[in-house]
């Protein structure tokens, strides 16, 4: 045992591949870049620029009187939110003047950004809509004509805004008011780009969508804002993902995500997150599921300094359904505060979250979760399982979980675990021929199984690769 | 005499586990095309002798050498060990959630070089070996050893040694845990995928796994030392009078 865990200290460093595959920058050459810092002219310039109904404009400088009053979380990795400099942060850049809806209309620069990432090929290959976005906007976007065809809205969030009006400002902000916490009122006062989907009643869109996020500038702040309505009835499966260049000072993404899956919808929200270790990841991603409604969050973090992220289900409707399955992966320097909340309102409800985590070379990951079954919520349903795996003595796993059980007749199921490599696993495998990396990654590959196998074909392929990239070298 | 070249060489072996010395001068030649028996009561380090043979880090051979062809065994860690053509057939197999059999099998293929032509043929060969072996074909996208009862955890010990052809097998208490049907299709197992021109030390308690596997020799293990070698009617011996008598002959032999 202790021989394994010896060799195990020395760990290479492990952002090395990252920077030669989505570390690199390109120059900034931009159409519009702000100053940095934060302030009503800030907020001003951005609404003006994208020359915003009132009722937006006023919601930008509201939220930025709740971020400037509200006091930090006290509770997360306060030491590194803290430290944040917002007077240091670019909060808007505008990196060309137009969206492309055709990759030879976007810049070469960053078309090839987006190549490198295998953005066009992935589009090409399995893919009904993709939206690029490249610091604060979406230069490219792309969407197949028979789904627009029957109705289906996906486009950036700030064409949602000028193109459906009525749509938006009916539900924008009603999942995640800005009251809500500091930096879903932050990103309520500089938002610009995410997504806007609208699935109208019994359409189902069998081939998802997806958004890439792609941060480029130093100390830039990326807000996406995201919006996904599936009327009643209708399905839908979005992903997102998200990469960054290596640099040696924080970069902030701070998204606010709200899923609205109205009357016997279906949506399921993935996410590949694989930031630099340089981005703190704050992010806000609340669904409101009516009646008969299902939403899944099915939620990777492998990258990042800090990611503090739990995405949420309010289940409002009788017979609705929440999942959240979640993988982090904390690797050197790491901390993926990571997590889940259901909040069980309607009778006959019922959820489950699924959470795994990985700490490796003195990563530190945090399980944090709410479930919440108010008096009404009779009959209602949770299962809860946490599970972390510890590649080595160095590293770290916290659980904070939360159970507040108010109603009766309700069914609870908790599990927490952690486990090691085992040791005796690893004599197993090593006595068929693999090697100890080998054995290891096979066991943090079949740990991760769940997760994986909710995945596209072909994101399961690529995260196992980025699996096995975090894994190599953790045996000097 | 058997002029057949040595698979493996084990001499004067001591084992220790846990600062305690379970195996104590411990010899056997295993030669090409030879099935060995390694009896024993409880606790009398025929086990510990196995996985120290393997390379379990908790059992450290503190002297004594082991030849597998020629090669220096103790040299190899657990990996190379496998690579150079020893599998030991595990007691308690391990579960491995997440990960199929049929992954696990593509993983020690992969590892052996030239492993190409292997993989090429891996489908065929590992339906092939379920069925011989009596499982079911959704045993292939099972995860390895969870959820799995005694007898399957067994066949998957001999599948995977069916599948990757070792020239030396130990099989630690292959027949334990396993009803009288599952028994005979592990040692039919046995039988059909021993290495035809290696060797096979099968450790086992009780003779009942010799009814359908015939060894050329039976050792007998006490206290960490072999007492007893001799052909296949020690096992029958053994079975008739129990270990009790072995132990009061060595008594007498020792003039206690």
């Amino acid at each position: 045992m202790k021989d394994t865990l010896q060799k195990n200290k020395n760990v290479s460093d492990i952002g090395d591949n990252y920077a030669e595959k989505y570390g690199f920058h390109d120059p900034e050459e931009y159409f519009h870049k702000g100053a940095r810092g934060l302030n009503h002219e800030v907020v001003e310039m951005i609404s003006q620029m994208k020359k915003e109904p009132d009722w937006m404009r006023d919601f930008r400088h509201k939220a930025l009187d709740i971020f400037l009053q509200k006091p930090m979380p006290r509770w997360g990795d306060t030491k590194i939110l803290n430290a944040i400099d917002f007077d240091n942060i670019f909060y808007y850049i505008k990196p060309i003047a137009e969206k492309g809806e055709n990759w030879d209309d976007v810049p070469a620069y960053i078309k090839n950004t987006f190549n490198r990432l295998g953005i066009p090929e992935a589009e090409k290959k399995f893919l009904a809509g993709v939206s690029a976005q490249y610091e604060s906007e979406v230069v490219y976007h792309s969407f197949r004509k028979d789904l627009e065809n029957q109705g289906v809205i996906f486009l950036d969030m700030d064409s949602g805004l000028r193109e459906h009006n009525d749509i938006v400002r009916k539900y924008f902000s009603t999942v995640i008011p800005a009251m809500d916490n500091k930096f879903a009122a932050l990103n309520s006062a500089v938002w610009s780009g995410g997504s806007f989907i609208y699935v109208p009643p019994g359409i189902d869109v069998k081939i998802p969508l997806q958004a890439y996020f792609r941060i480029n500038a130093k100390n830039m702040g990326q807000f996406e804002r995201t919006l996904i309505i599936a009327d009643k009835g209708s399905r839908v499966h979005y992903i997102e993902g998200c990469t960054a260049p290596v640099y040696s000072t924080d970069s902030l993404h701070s998204a606010v995500v709200e899923l609205i899956a109205l009357e016997d919808s279906y949506i399921r929200y993935t996410t590949i997150q694989n930031w630099s270790r340089n981005v703190l990841n704050l992010v806000t991603k609340r669904a409101a599921a009516y009646k008969n409604a299902t939403v899944e969050w099915v939620d990777g973090n492998l990258g990042s300094k800090l990611t503090m992220k739990y995405p949420c289900v309010y289940l409002l409707g009788e017979h609705a359904k929440g999942e959240i399955l979640s993988v982090a992966f904390a690797g050197k320097d790491q901390h993926q505060d990571a997590g889940a909340k259901v909040i069980h309102v309607a009778p006959n409800t019922s959820s489950r979250i699924t959470s795994k985590s990985i700490s490796k070379a003195g990563g530190r990951a945090s399980y944090r979760g709410l479930v919440k079954i108010h008096p009404s919520a009779v009959n209602s349903k949770t299962s809860v399982e946490c599970d972390a795996l510890l590649i080595d003595e160095n590293s770290r796993s916290d659980t904070y979980p939360t159970m507040e059980i108010d109603a009766d007749e309700v069914r609870v199921e908790h599990e927490a675990r952690v486990s090691k490599v085992a040791e005796e696993q690893l004599f197993y495998l090593t006595s068929r021929g693999l090697s100890e990396d080998e054995a290891r990654l096979l066991i943090v590959n079949g740990f991760i199984e769940p997760f994986t196998k909710e995945l596209p074909m072909e994101y399961a392929v690529e995260l196992n690769r980025l699996i096995e990239l975090e894994m190599e070298g953790s045996v000097g | 005499m058997n002029s057949a070249k040595t698979i493996l060489k084990v001499d004067n072996v001591h084992v220790e586990v846990a600062e305690k010395e379970v195996v104590r001068g411990v010899s056997i030649e295993v030669k090409a095309g030879e099935k060995h028996a390694l009896m024993g009561p409880n606790g009398s380090g025929k086990s510990s002798l196995a996985n120290a043979l393997a390379g379990h880090p908790d059992y450290k051979i503190i002297s004594g050498s082991v030849e597998l062809m020629g090669r220096d065994l103790l040299s190899m860690d657990v990996s190379e060990r496998s690579l150079a053509g020893l599998f030991l057939g595990f007691q308690y197999p391990l579960a491995i959630p997440g990960v199929t059999v049929a992954n696990f099998m593509r993983a020690a293929l992969k590892a052996r070089n030239g492993g190409e032509d292997i993989m090429k043929n891996f489908r065929k060969d590992f339906t092939e070996q379920l069925k011989l072996l009596e499982i079911d074909q959704s045993f292939a996208t099972r995860y390895v050893n969870e959820g799995f009862s005694g007898g399957e955890k067994k066949r998957l010990e001999i599948l995977q040694m069916a599948i990757l052809r070792p020239k030396m097998a130990i099989l630690d208490e292959t027949d334990s845990g396993l009803d009288i049907d599952a028994l005979k299709v592990v040692a039919k197992g046995i039988n059909r995928s021993a290495p035809e021109d290696g060797g096979v030390i099968l450790v086992t308690h009780y003779q009942r796994l010799l009814n359908y596997i015939v060894p050329d020799k039976v050792h007998v293990m006490m206290n960490g030392r072999i007492v007893r070698s001799g052909g296949s009617e020690l096992a029958f011996e053994l079975e008739e009078k129990g270990y009790d008598w072995l132990e009061s002959k060595i008594v007498e032999k020792a003039g206690v």
